[in-house]
C-alpha cells in the first residue's frame, strides 16, 4: 500500500512548560527547547509501519512517504522518520508564519495525489497547536472518508478498514473504503492494536509508548534516502491564510500554595472548612 | 451582531451537554444576533423538542438514521451554514465536534477555531482564544473567512438555566455526499455507567499507574467516587494498562474537565496529564511522592500509601453524612 504520513515538528512537547511569549506577546518564544517529531505523528509512522510490513518475516509490502511543511531545518524530524523506516521525505518549505490548517490541508491534498497515496495515516492533533484540524479537513478535500482518534486496525480479506476509535462515551466501529484518512491516538501503538492481515495474527509487538527506535543500520540508510524539497509556491495552491494568531498570553498560574497534610482527617477537615468543597 | 449556527450533539435521542455549552458561547457571539440551532441525527424531532426552550430562533430538524458519521453529516450542516447565512457555526469541541467541523469548514472554505476557551466581541472582529502547547500558553486567533467555523471547550462554557419559550421547529433538507458510501458505522460500545458524565461532573476523582490494577480501582478508588457522587477518571498510563475504559482519560488526548473538586490519586502529573485538569476549583493529590510534579497544581497534598489513604478518606467523609 502506498502511505502518505503528514508530520509535524513540535518544540519538546515534555518541557511544553518553558515556552514563553515574546516580549510584545504576537509569537511564542521556543528558545533552549528542543525540537521533536509531534508524539501523535510519530504514533502515525509506527502504524504506517506496521500496516505495512510482514513482522514476523521483516518483508516491507508498500512504500511510506513522509511529508512535512516547515522550516529547512524540519529535514531532521524527517530524517528521523526516514530511519524508523519510512522511504522516503517531502520537505515543502514554509515558515511557521506561513502556515494554518487549511494550507496545510491543501498543501497535503496537492502532495497526496502527485504521491498516488492510498491511505493517509496522521497524529489526531499537533503537540503544540493541539487543532485536531487538519485530517478530516484533508479528506474533504480530497473527498475521501476518515476516521478520526483511531485505536485499532484490521486490515480484512477485501482490503476495508475495520477501525475501532474514540467517541464520546465509549468506542465507534467503522469500517473504511481506500483511500482514506486516519488520524491516530495512543492506543494505536499498543501490541496487538493493529492486524494487516499478512503479520501473522497473533504477534505481539513490543509494550512501548512511542513509535519504534531507530535502530543504527536505519539511521545509516536514512541518510541516503530521497527527500524531495520544495518551496510552498512549487505546490500550486492558494496559499492565503483562513486565520492566524495575533497574541499569546501565559494562563494565569495557579494561586496559593500547595498544602501538604499529615492526615486523612486533616485533609477531610480543610476540603470541609477551608475548601468548602465537601 | 451575528447570526450562529449550534449544530446539536446527539446521543440516544437526546442533545449531549455539549450542546449547551455551544448555545452559551452562541449567545455571547451573537452579540444581539440570533442563533438557530440545527439537531441533526437518528431522533432529531424528539432532540429538537427538548431543545426549544433555550431560546433559539428556530430549532432546524435533519433527521438522519443510522449511526453518526461526519461523511454523513458534514454536507447538512455545510448546506445550511451557507444557505442561512450565518457567521459562525458551533458545536462542542467534543469527539463529536472534532471529527466533524473540521469537514464542515473544509466545504465552507472557511476558517476553524478548534476548542476554544474564550471569545472576545469588538464590534465586526471576533477573537477566539485557545489553550495550546498542553495548556501552557493560551493564543488568540482571528478568522478571516465570511463564515467562522468553532468548537467550544465545554467546561469553559456554562449554559445557566434555560430560558423558557418554545422555538419553532422546521425539518430542513438532507444533503447527500457520495464519500458516506464509503465508512460504514458498525456500532457504538457505549460504556453504560451509572455515575456522572466526566464532562459535567461537579467532582473527579481520577487514578492512576498507582491503582496497579482494574480491582484497585473497583476496591480502593470506586468507594470513594461513589461516596462523592463524581465521576471517574483517569491518567493514560491507567487506561493504558486496561485498569479501566478508553474514553476516561483525562488530559492533552483525552478529556479536559474543570470541576470544583478534583482529586487525582497515583497520578505523578505528567505535563500531558495538567492539561487536562488544571483549570478545576480545587485540586487534591494523593501520592506517596512528595516531589511528584502534581504538586505543581495541587492546593492539598496528602503523602500517602494511597491503598490505606483512599478508604480511610471514603470512611472519613461518610461521617460527615
Ligand atoms: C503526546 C502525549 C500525550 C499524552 N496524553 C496524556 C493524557 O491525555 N493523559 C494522561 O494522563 N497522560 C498522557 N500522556 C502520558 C503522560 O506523559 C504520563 O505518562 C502519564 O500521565 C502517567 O500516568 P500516571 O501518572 O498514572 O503514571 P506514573 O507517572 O507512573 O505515576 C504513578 C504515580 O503513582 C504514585 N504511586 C504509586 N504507588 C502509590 C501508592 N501505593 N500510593 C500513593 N501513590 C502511589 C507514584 O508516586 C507516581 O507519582 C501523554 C503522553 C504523550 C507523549
Ligand atoms: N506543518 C505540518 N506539516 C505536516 N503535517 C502537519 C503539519 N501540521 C499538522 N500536520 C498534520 O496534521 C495532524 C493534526 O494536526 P493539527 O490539526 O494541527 O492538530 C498532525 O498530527 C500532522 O499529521
Amino acid at each position: 500500500m502506498k502511505i502518505l504520513v503528514p508530520c509535524k515538528r513540535v518544540s519538546d512537547p515534555d518541557n511544553a512548560n518553558k515556552v514563553k511569549v515574546s516580549a510584545d506577546g504576537t509569537s511564542v518564544n521556543t528558545e533552549g527547547l528542543e525540537w521533536k517529531p509531534n508524539p501523535f505523528d510519530d504514533w502515525a509512522v509506527e502504524t504506517a509501519l506496521r500496516l505495512n510490513e510482514n513482522a514476523a518475516t521483516n518483508e516491507k509490502l508498500g512504500e511510506i512517504a513522509v511529508a512535512t511543511f516547515g522550516p529547512a531545518e524540519a529535514v531532521q524530524q524527517l530524517r528521523q522518520f526516514l530511519a524508523m523506516g519510512a522511504d522516503r521525505g517531502v520537505l515543502v518549505e514554509a515558515t511557521d508564519e506561513q502556515l494554518d490548517s487549511w494550507i496545510i490541508a491543501r498543501g497535503l491534498e496537492a502532495v497526496a495525489k502527485a504521491e498516488e497515496s492510498e491511505l493517509i495515516v496522521m497524529g489526531k492533533q499537533s503537540a503544540d497547536g493541539e487543532s485536531s484540524a487538519v485530517g478530516p479537513m484533508v479528506a474533504e478535500l480530497l473527498g475521501w472518508p476518515c476516521s478520526t482518534g483511531v485505536m485499532s486496525i484490521d486490515v480484512e480479506s477485501d482490503g476495508k478498514l475495520l477501525i475501532r476509535r474514540e467517541a464520546d462515551g465509549g468506542v465507534i466501529t467503522q469500517r473504511i473504503t481506500l483511500p482514506a484518512v486516519l488520524t491516530v491516538t495512543d492506543r494505536v501503538v499498543t501490541p496487538t492494536a493493529i492486524k494487516n492481515g499478512v503479520t501473522p495474527a497473533d504477534h505481539k509487538y513490543p509494550e512501548s509508548d512511542s513509535g519504534r527506535y531507530a535502530s543504527l543500520k536505519g539511521i545509516m540508510q536514512a541518510k541516503k534516502k530521497p527527500i524531495d524539497q520544495k518551496g510552498l509556491d512549487a505546490l500550486g495552491i492558494d496559499t492565503a491564510m483562513t486565520s492566524s494568531y495575533g497574541e499569546f498570553a501565559t494562563p494565569p498560574a495557579r494561586t496559593g500554595n500547595t498544602d501538604f497534610v499529615e492526615s486523612v482527617e486533616e485533609l477531610v477537615q480543610k476540603l470541609h472548612t477551608d475548601a468548602k468543597v465537601l | 451582531m451575528t447570526d450562529v449556527l449550534v449544530v446539536a450533539e446527539l446521543s440516544n435521542g437526546e442533545a449531549r451537554k455539549s450542546t449547551l455549552a455551544a448555545i452559551a458561547f452562541a449567545k455571547v457571539v451573537a452579540d444581539g444576533g440570533a442563533f438557530d440551532i440545527l439537531v441533526i441525527g437518528e431522533g432529531a424531532a424528539g432532540a429538537a423538542s427538548g431543545l426549544a426552550g433555550w431560546g433559539a430562533r428556530k430549532l432546524l430538524r435533519a433527521e438522519i438514521e443510522g449511526g453518526y458519521l461526519a461523511e454523513n453529516y458534514a454536507a447538512t450542516v455545510a448546506e445550511v451554514a451557507k444557505g442561512g447565512g450565518y457567521q459562525v457555526v458551533t458545536a462542542g469541541a467534543t469527539y463529536y465536534g472534532k471529527d466533524l467541523f473540521p469537514r464542515v469548514a473544509a466545504k465552507l472554505s472557511a476558517g476553524i477555531a478548534s476548542d476554544i476557551i474564550a471569545v472576545e466581541v469588538d464590534g465586526d472582529t471576533r477573537k477566539y482564544r485557545r489553550s495550546m502547547y498542553a495548556g501552557n500558553l493560551l493564543g488568540t486567533i482571528t478568522l478571516n473567512t465570511d463564515i467562522h467555523v468553532v468548537t467550544v471547550r465545554q467546561s469553559e462554557f456554562e449554559a445557566g438555566d434555560a430560558p423558557g419559550g418554545e422555538s419553532p421547529a422546521e425539518d430542513v433538507e438532507i444533503a447527500v455526499d457520495e464519500t458516506a458510501e464509503r465508512i460504514e458505522f458498525v456500532s457504538l460500545d457505549a460504556v453504560e455507567s451509572e455515575r456522572p458524565d466526566l464532562a459535567e461532573a461537579q467532582v473527579v476523582i481520577a487514578g492512576g499507574r498507582g491503582l496497579k490494577s482494574a480491582e484497585n480501582f473497583e476496591n480502593i478508588l470506586e468507594p470513594l467516587v461513589d461516596t462523592l457522587g463524581a465521576a471517574l477518571g483517569a491518567s493514560r498510563a491507567a487506561c493504558d494498562a486496561g485498569y479501566v475504559a478508553s474514553d476516561l482519560q483525562i488530559g492533552q488526548t483525552g478529556k479536559v474537565v474543570a470541576p470544583n473538586l478534583y482529586i487525582a490519586v497515583g497520578i505523578s502529573g505528567a505535563i500531558q496529564h495538567l492539561a487536562g485538569m488544571k483549570s478545576s476549583k480545587t485540586i487534591v493529590a494523593i501520592n506517596k511522592d512528595k516531589e511528584a510534579p502534581i504538586a505543581q497544581v495541587a492546593d492539598y497534598f496528602l503523602v500517602a500509601d494511597l491503598f490505606e489513604a483512599v478508604p480511610a478518606l471514603t470512611a472519613e467523609i461518610k461521617k460527615l453524612g
